[in-house]
């Protein structure tokens, strides 16, 4: 299916929106390659929990990590590799952190999608849906209290499973309070893990939730990108611009299953043959050669870049040392001398 | 003067907001009305927009603290009630006390619970949470029974950086009084002996820490001199000042004002147990409150928890084993 004709799109033909479509898809791309690399190190044993792919959720992650800027705070969540690298992630952070490797961000303590670089405004989830929206909430109420809020925003991703936490319902509940330049994006990808939204949520569009916590509402399809990047630029720039929190809802379909380990069986085809099914990467693909904004020999040559670049980064970090037990300090607190010297942890 | 171990707590946390620019209250009715209990009275107006009220959300609470360390502050999160803490609990234990040994990042908050029992409080207004909290690692748990405590230990949570939660003891809050504000005070991590025996060493902890001196006089009134030891944070848990007490008197009795299993009164009879066996001469014991939730009527309450007469039943049971 071709995209939408140029004619009717305000923002087509608009330099700058073309130079950000064309980013936004290059992360897009390489997150797609370096899941499926990080898929088939899976299917040979090399990784130690699971792997867990944002097939089908490029589109509305990558746009929002491009809408984002240095100095912002991005919570991602677990289908968000494209989201990540848009924010700056290395992709070598994702590599080492799936692989294990001590000199990752999480020093082979934490694996797969739990890492970040708080201090660099990029939270590693915990896996508790919800938990990291009120996080963000604090970073932004600190820099408000510190006067240094400026026009940063926050940023957190989410399904729509999460959404039935109580932790998401206090956390937009305190953001809407607060009035905090909070931006919420809820990717409904149809199942939470193998659960249907018919068995998560009884309201006709999740984005009628906005309303109840004081934020603006959005809903954008999530299968195509110049949307997505037109939806969350608005949106982000709400929240910039001290219009309080936003809350955007993309329809999409996850293209594969929760994790490496779900054949996602339960997924009704329907749905795959629905709009809903589409593949974001190939509609972006199909935009871009449309506009003429890249060919098809171009868009290959940045396949086999990329994929040159992330088999060379995943050989480095195989190089790397494994963790060595007995060189861990084995230490929770950051006060060493409050440890417990428990007896029960080791013979003296 | 006379200062109670809640205005204790009201002028650690006015001088701590007096020192320190990065410290701030968060929390359910702390701001103008000034706490539940008046823990923040005045505060809000002397420090604008560093006392603020919360919605009725312990989990977003916790972890608006969390960002808030990370971005270089030091809150202090008031829980309505320690049993309310509950709702927080995700974010204390999976969040807060993971974030450093994940990232590098230290997580500097301090989450003050009123504890424990008071007459009339009921299954939810009453509960000692102390031990699930120091069940896991990178927390601190903190639990004063003194006035001078109350004020020296919380100043001293909102300088860790590490998330502490501080077991204040409702039950003190009027009850207790002290003549000034201590000008120093014992490290964190270290028990204090609150009375000096050489028959039987008593550990306990918070609110306890009184009715085992009052238990002690029913004692010595036997002919028996009891030596309490007062732990003052239950992790970390001073074992040293334990066994040293032990070997002193050669017979333990723990209390505590929380439930039985698997609490603090175990963990130190276990830590005793496996280091200092030999200077055991009978079975360490341990009095709790009733495996019960706590309940509402006076009379009903009084035989739930530990009480002076209780606990010198306790003591003169095993100083007569």
């Amino acid at each position: 299916m071709l995209p939408t004709a140029v004619s009717n799109d305000p923002l087509a033909g608009v330099a700058e929106f073309r130079d950000q479509f064309i980013r936004a898809y290059r992360f897009m791309l390489h997150a797609r390659l370096l899941d499926e690399r990080l898929a088939s190190l899976y299917r040979s044993g090399k990784i130690f929990g699971g792997v867990f792919l944002g097939r089908g959720q490029e589109a509305l992650s990558a746009g929002l990590g491009v809408c984002l800027r240095q100095g912002d705070v991005f919570a991602p969540l677990i289908r968000d590799a494209a989201g990540r690298l848009a924010f700056g992630e290395h992709m070598i952070d994702s590599i080492r952190t799936y692989l294990g490797s001590p000199l990752g961000p999480m020093r082979s303590r934490d694996g797969n999608v739990h890492r970040g670089r708080p201090k660099e405004g990029l939270l590693p989830m915990i896996s508790h849906l919800g938990a990291m929206i009120s996080v963000v909430n604090g970073m932004l109420m600190a820099r408000r209290m510190q006067k240094r809020l400026g026009t940063s925003v926050g940023a957190a991703c989410l399904g729509e499973g999460g959404t039935s936490t109580g932790a998401f319902h206090e956390a937009l509940n305190q953001a809407g309070v607060e009035r905090l330049p909070l931006v919420m994006v809820i990717a409904n990808n149809q199942y939470a893990y193998s659960t249907p939204t018919n068995r998560q949520f009884a309201c006709d569009n999740l984005v009628e939730r906005a309303a109840g916590y004081g934020f603006d509402g959005h809903t954008v399809d999530g299968t195509d990108l110049g949307e997505c990047l037109e939806t969350l630029q608005k949106a982000v720039d709400n929240a910039r611009s001290g219009r309080g929190p936003q809350m955007i809802v993309a329809p999409l379909l996850r293209l594969c299953g929760h994790g490496e380990h779900d054949d996602s069986s339960y997924i009704d085809p329907r749905l795959k043959q629905s709009e809903l099914g589409r593949d974001c990467l190939e509609i972006a693909e199909q935009r871009l050669v449309a506009e003429g904004w890249l060919s098809g020999e171009e868009i290959g040559r940045s396949r086999s870049e990329l994929l040159a670049a992330i088999d060379e980064t995943i050989s480095t970090v195989q190089r790397e040392s494994a963790p060595n037990a007995s060189a861990e300090s084995w230490q929770a607190l950051s006060t060493v001398s409050l440890r417990d010297m428990s007896s029960g942890t080791e013979m003296a | 003067m006379s200062i109670t171990y809640l205005d204790a707590i009201r002028e650690a946390q006015d001088r701590a907001l007096k020192d320190d620019p990065r410290v701030f209250i968060y929390g359910q009715d702390v701001g103008a009305f000034g706490g539940a209990f008046k823990a923040t009275k005045n505060l809000a107006a002397k420090y604008p927009g560093r006392v603020i009220d919360a919605p009725i959300s312990e989990d977003a609470m916790v972890g608006a603290a969390i960002g808030a360390a990370i971005e270089g502050m030091r809150p202090i999160i008031e829980m309505q009630f320690a049993d309310f803490s509950t709702v927080g609990f995700n974010q204390m234990v999976n969040h807060a006390a993971t974030l450093y040994w994940r990232t590098g990042v230290p997580c500097p908050i301090t989450i003050r619970l009123p504890s424990g029992g008071t007459s009339g409080g009921g299954p939810f207004h009453s509960q000692s949470l102390e031990t699930i909290y120091a069940h896991f690692p990178g927390i601190v748990v903190m639990t004063p029974a003194t006035v001078e405590d109350a004020y020296g230990m919380l100043l001293s949570a909102v300088a860790i950086d590490d998330p502490v939660i501080f077991c204040e003891h409702k039950y003190l809050y009027y009850h207790l009084k002290a003549s000034s504000l201590p000008t120093e005070s014992l490290p964190i991590g270290k028990a204090r002996i609150a009375r000096q025996g050489r028959d039987l060493t008593v550990v306990t902890y918070s609110a306890m820490v009184h009715e085992c001196l009052a238990a002690a006089e029913v004692a010595r009134d036997e002919g028996y001199e009891v030596e309490i030891v007062d732990l003052r944070t239950i992790k970390p848990l001073d074992t040293d000042t334990v066994v040293a007490s032990v070997a002193r008197t050669g017979r333990l009795l723990c209390v505590g004002e929380a439930w039985p299993w698997g609490g603090v009164s175990a963990e130190v009879i276990a830590r005793v147990t496996a280091e200092a066996f030999d200077l055991l001469d009978a079975p360490p014991q341990r009095l709790n409150a009733k495996d019960t939730p706590v309940p509402y009527h006076p009379n009903l309450w009084a035989a739930h928890r530990p009480t002076a007469q209780s606990v010198a039943q306790s003591m003169l049971r095993l100083l007569r084993l």
